[in-house]
């Protein structure tokens, strides 16, 4: 078995007004289908363990998650090693409904900005208002970070998780390192 | 700038977030079609003052195509609707109808 590494290999830069993080090795698995059938709603919930997340929102806790991606397609998030197991139950739980589930892990990294200034630094790279009142823990949002397409949702109080494509993690790690850059807190 | 709402994911976004399509609503004449359908079909294009009806992609977010009815004024946006129809819905027309009295784009109004 060869041995799996992400795509940054954990790379964490603390010398900021946030601490960024590569989170290594994050399970995903995409799920496309009709997201009203009762089928493609078990085969998502049982294996994340957690509700259905309704429009726009997601449902994420510590490595497990549930993430509403479009009309036809979730995401969901388990621990690296389970992937296979989960794809395996998943489609045993789809059977012939119209659908499609494929694991996406290796194809996407997961960063982790947190700090008291988390907010900020995300805020200047993504067209989102990100005031607390307006974008709250359970939502989820797909946008453009800079150059490239990125997803993220609040984790914890202060604490951002971001996904975007493997191919554009350095950059991706980069931009954020940038904003948060000694000095440059939003005042 | 541009603020659209996604009708599918309900996300309101600026337009660097979305990708226009071009104009909403052309009816296609493919082969047998007459050339001058054809060729009305292929380049004549609305180039309204007012209000305007697009077709967008939200490609950052959901992916999803739709469409949009817009002032090409005042970029003001009247709304959004689903792609899946050939004519602007009621609630769309009367919302424009309400702000620009006596307006009509192509065979709409």
């Amino acid at each position: 078995m060869s041995n799996a590494v992400s795509a940054l290999n954990g790379a964490t830069w603390t010398q900021g007004i946030a601490t960024v993080t590569e989170v290594p090795l994050q399970g995903m698995i995409t799920l496309r289908g009709q997201l009203t059938d009762a089928k493609v709603q078990k085969a998502a919930t049982s294996a994340a363990s957690l509700e259905m997340p309704e429009r726009g929102r997601a449902n994420c806790v510590d490595d497990r998650g549930i993430c509403w991606m479009s009309p036809d397609e979730l995401l969901i998030l388990c621990s690296y090693d389970q992937v296979s197991n989960k794809l395996e139950q998943m489609q045993d739980t789809l059977g012939n409904t119209h659908s499609l589930c494929v694991d996406v892990s290796d194809a996407r990294a997961l960063f982790d900005v947190s700090g008291a200034h988390a907010r900020d630094v995300l805020a200047k790279l993504v067209p989102v208002d990100l005031a607390p009142d307006q974008f709250t823990s359970g939502m989820f949002r797909r946008t453009r970070m800079a150059q490239v397409p990125a997803a993220f949702w609040l984790h914890d109080t202060d604490r951002f998780r971001i996904i975007c494509f493997r191919s554009q993690a350095q950059y991706v790690f980069d931009l954020l390192k940038t904003a948060s850059a000694t000095g440059s807190a939003v005042n | 700038m541009l603020i659209l709402t996604c009708p599918y994911c309900g996300q309101t976004g600026e337009e660097t977030e979305f990708h226009a399509g071009g104009e909403a609503h052309l009816k296609r004449f493919g082969p047998g079609s007459t050339d001058s359908d054809f060729e009305e079909y292929l380049f004549m294009r609305e180039n309204p003052k007012g209000v305007h009806f697009e077709r967008w992609r939200h490609v950052y977010g959901c992916g999803k195509w739709f469409h949009a009815a817009r002032c090409t004024t005042t970029l003001e946006v009247f709304g959004t609707y689903s792609a899946q129809v050939t004519e602007p819905p009621k609630e769309i027309c009367d919302k424009i109808s309400e702000k620009r009295p006596g307006w009509s784009w192509g065979a709409f109004s």
